[in-house]
């Protein structure tokens, strides 16, 4: 298998920008994820990979070889796309043999391999079925088949999934990873959509406007945004911002939100007077008598188990995922509370991650919300 | 607006039966979601309304008055696509003020400008009227979309998977950019998707179907709590309800006839077993999703997923025991049980 390594990436097309300086390392085995929003240079990123774009300037090693400016066919990769094209003619033997036939592998070695790769996916059953009749989920699997059986060194993936009901999606998603667990070959995978992204990634780049913001694993992502891009783009529904002002200091442990004292993780640097924000992730908010912030319910989504509630405060809407069991009603006037240790802090301006005690604690779990629903 | 009824409406295309006997009625000003996969009949059942297919059975009742014959263009709804159909050659004030222009709808210059501002503030791409449509980002183009179907005042919204071309984060907020509008101007809409969140979400009461029939009608709790099978228990909650055979909790005491326990997150306690203690589980492994954390556990060769509070000390491996806290119980046939 392999490792991939991208140094310092630049891609321009004409006057734009498309990849600004993009560093990174998969190393051997790794699922690694691309995620960012449409335009953000994740895709370009991929198709430099993969040979399909050359770069203005960086480069690109396959298990230490630079193959920076190699065709693609010599890359021994194997790229998987959204729109899975089959060729309707064949069969699914036919489908998943075709890279090797064209490869000019022994016919027996075709038969072996093609059998091998239809158990992996789990669709033996199907390979002298016409790819014509197959259901969404199963022509995936065969595009996955094709992607597989070649054994490259490594697989690319752009937004696969990205054409599949949700339901479909989701089974998939656990399929892709379960598959990636059984052949353990490396995989770099582009999406924009967070849940794949955390459902699947060991390792994930957030990517905006043509920048990598925060590359790591999915929990510290999560937990210790970079920037307030990164904390607004993961999590459904995103981090809590509110802005307030003041000039911040080293030791300080409580911030200003209009009228209201809020507690933070100890701020361990010393950041200028401006418009800052405050990052909540929706969990980590909850009604509360001696809440620090008042509020009123604005509006209620009911999810099932939980539900979302919207809380105008004076330092604006706020939302917080509550149990469904708890009895909240819009117009109703409440406090609320917030796990003070998981807050986040971003600097006016550049938008970057303040440093404080939750960015310099050890990854690891932190308390669980004892009685948080009252 | 218009309230809206289809009554034992049926449609076949061949030897497939796309809708069967479909009664349900939709109140003035409610939003109705229509949810299941691809296939269910969704989307025949909204053309149905629409004019765009003929029912070979059954009526189609608008606003009391028999709509079942009438062509699409004589009914008066508005249908919304999941691919917005922009004129890419037109201003976005072009596109919406498109429909009032038509042909015999005489509406005056002054007329159609007020109403396309009207829309666009309700919409929030005011600022964008004098772009061309090809100049706006995804969610501005569905608005737009949107919008050309708000202009026209109709007495129905029709919409078919209308945020599904959408990412995450603009279907999101989308989603309660639709539920405000539909408020605000007391909009009747029937909307089809196979997407549960927006389901739950938007809707005033949800219809669930299967296979062309629909299942089952009720408030998003009311099908979340209190399905009536367990194919509509499957379609709601995430993680997905664990639909597990009586047998594995054969320690818990189930009533006589029960051959499915349906088991979502609230109706399980799950606890560290003690030394020695039987009809216990083990963990599989704890998946951080980031907002939640899925625990997966193996019980008697059966898995199942619940939601964990971060900070759980719970570690794969761990023996567990699970009791039942009022689970969703069906029988043989998959139909629900009293509890």
């Amino acid at each position: 298998m392999a490792t991939i390594s991208v140094q310092e990436l630049v891609k321009n097309f004409g006057t734009f920008q498309a990849v600004r300086n993009a560093s990174f390392a998969v190393p051997d085995g790794t699922f690694f994820v691309m995620l960012g929003p449409s335009g953000c240079g994740k895709t370009t990123t991929l198709r430099m990979i993969a040979g399909l774009e050359l770069p203005t300037s960086g480069r690109i090693l396959l298990d230490g070889e630079d193959v920076t400016f190699k065709r693609a066919s010599r890359r021994d990769i194997a790229f998987v796309f959204q729109l899975f094209a089959l060729y309707p003619h064949m069969n699914v033997h036919a489908n998943i043999a075709y890279p090797l036939v064209s490869e000019g592998v022994a016919r027996s070695d075709v038969r072996l391999r093609v059998e091998e790769a239809a158990r992996t996916l789990r669709i033996a059953h199907l390979l002298d079925r016409s790819v014509s009749g197959l259901s969404s989920g199963d022509r995936q699997r065969v595009a996955l088949g094709r992607a597989i059986v070649r054994k490259p060194k490594a697989f690319l993936m752009d937004e696969p999934l990205g054409a599949l009901d949700t339901e479909l999606r989701e089974a998939m998603i656990a399929e892709l990873r379960a598959l990636h667990d059984r052949i353990g070959a490396t995989t770099v995978y582009v999406t924009h959509d967070q849940m794949e992204a955390m459902a699947m990634a060991d390792s994930i780049a957030v990517m905006n406007n043509g920048v990598i913001e925060q590359l790591g694993p999915p929990q510290e992502i999560y937990d210790r945004p970079a920037s307030a891009f990164v904390a607004d783009f993961i999590g459904s529904p995103p981090m809590n911002l509110l802005p307030f002002t003041g000039r911040l200091s080293a030791g300080q442990r409580r911030v200003h939100l209009g009228g209201s004292a809020l507690d933070v993780p100890e701020i361990l640097e010393a950041v200028a007077e401006g418009e800052h924000l405050l990052g909540a992730r929706p969990e980590h908010v909850w009604i509360d008598a001696d809440g620090a912030l008042p509020g009123e319910i604005f509006g209620l989504e009911y999810l099932g188990t939980t539900q979302i509630a919207t809380i105008e405060t004076e330092a604006g809407m706020v939302k917080a995922r509550l149990s469904s069991k708890q009895r909240v009603t819009v117009g109703e006037t409440v406090r609320l509370g917030f796990d003070t240790d998981r807050l986040s802090l971003f600097a006016a301006g550049s938008r970057r991650a303040i440093e404080t005690a939750l960015r310099h604690r050890r990854p690891g779990r932190t308390r669980a919300r004892e009685g948080a629903h009252g | 607006m218009a309230d809206i009824a289809l009554e034992s409406v049926s449609k076949r295309f061949r030897d497939v039966a796309a809708v069967t006997d479909l009664t349900l009625s939709i109140a003035d000003g409610e939003f109705v979601v229509l949810l299941g996969p691809t296939g269910a009949g969704k989307t025949t059942t909204l053309r149905l309304v629409a004019g765009l297919e003929q029912p070979d059975t059954g009526r189609v009742l608008i606003a009391g008055q028999d709509a079942t014959r009438l062509p699409a263009a004589a009914r008066d709804v508005a249908f919304v696509f999941q691919q917005y159909s922009l004129y890419p050659h037109l201003s976005v004030f072009d596109n919406l003020a498109f429909p009032l222009r038509a042909p015999g709808r005489r509406i005056d210059k002054q007329a159609i400008e007020a109403r396309v501002r009207e829309v666009a503030t309700l919409l929030r791409i005011d600022a964008k009227l004098a772009n061309r449509a090809t100049e706006l980002s995804g969610g501005q183009m569905q608005r737009v979309a949107i919008g050309r179907a708000l202009v026209r005042e109709p007495q129905l919204f029709l919409m078919d998977e209308p945020l599904s071309s959408l990412d995450a984060k603009l279907r999101a907020e989308l989603r309660i950019e639709l539920k405000r509008i539909q408020r605000e101007l007391g909009a009747t809409i029937l909307y089809v998707t196979h997407d549960q969140i927006e389901a739950m979400t938007m809707a005033d009461r949800i219809g669930v179907m299967d296979h062309g029939r629909l299942v089952q009608v009720g408030t998003p709790r009311e099908i979340f709590e209190s399905p009536v099978n367990t194919y509509v228990a499957a379609r709601l909650g995430q993680p997905p309800i664990n639909l597990l055979p009586a047998v594995a909790f054969a320690h818990c005491a189930l009533p006589a006839g029960v051959a499915t326990v349906g088991a979502r997150t609230e109706h399980l306690l799950v606890r560290k077993a003690a030394n020695g203690e039987a009809n216990t589980g083990r963990v599989h492994r704890i998946e951080h999703l980031g907002d939640q954390d899925h625990l997966h556990i193996e019980l008697g060769g059966h898995s199942l997923v619940t939601l964990v509070e971060p900070g759980s000390d719970l570690a794969p491996g761990d023996a567990v025991s699970l009791d039942l806290d009022n689970p969703l119980l069906f029988d043989a046939a998959g139909q629900r049980m009293a509890a």
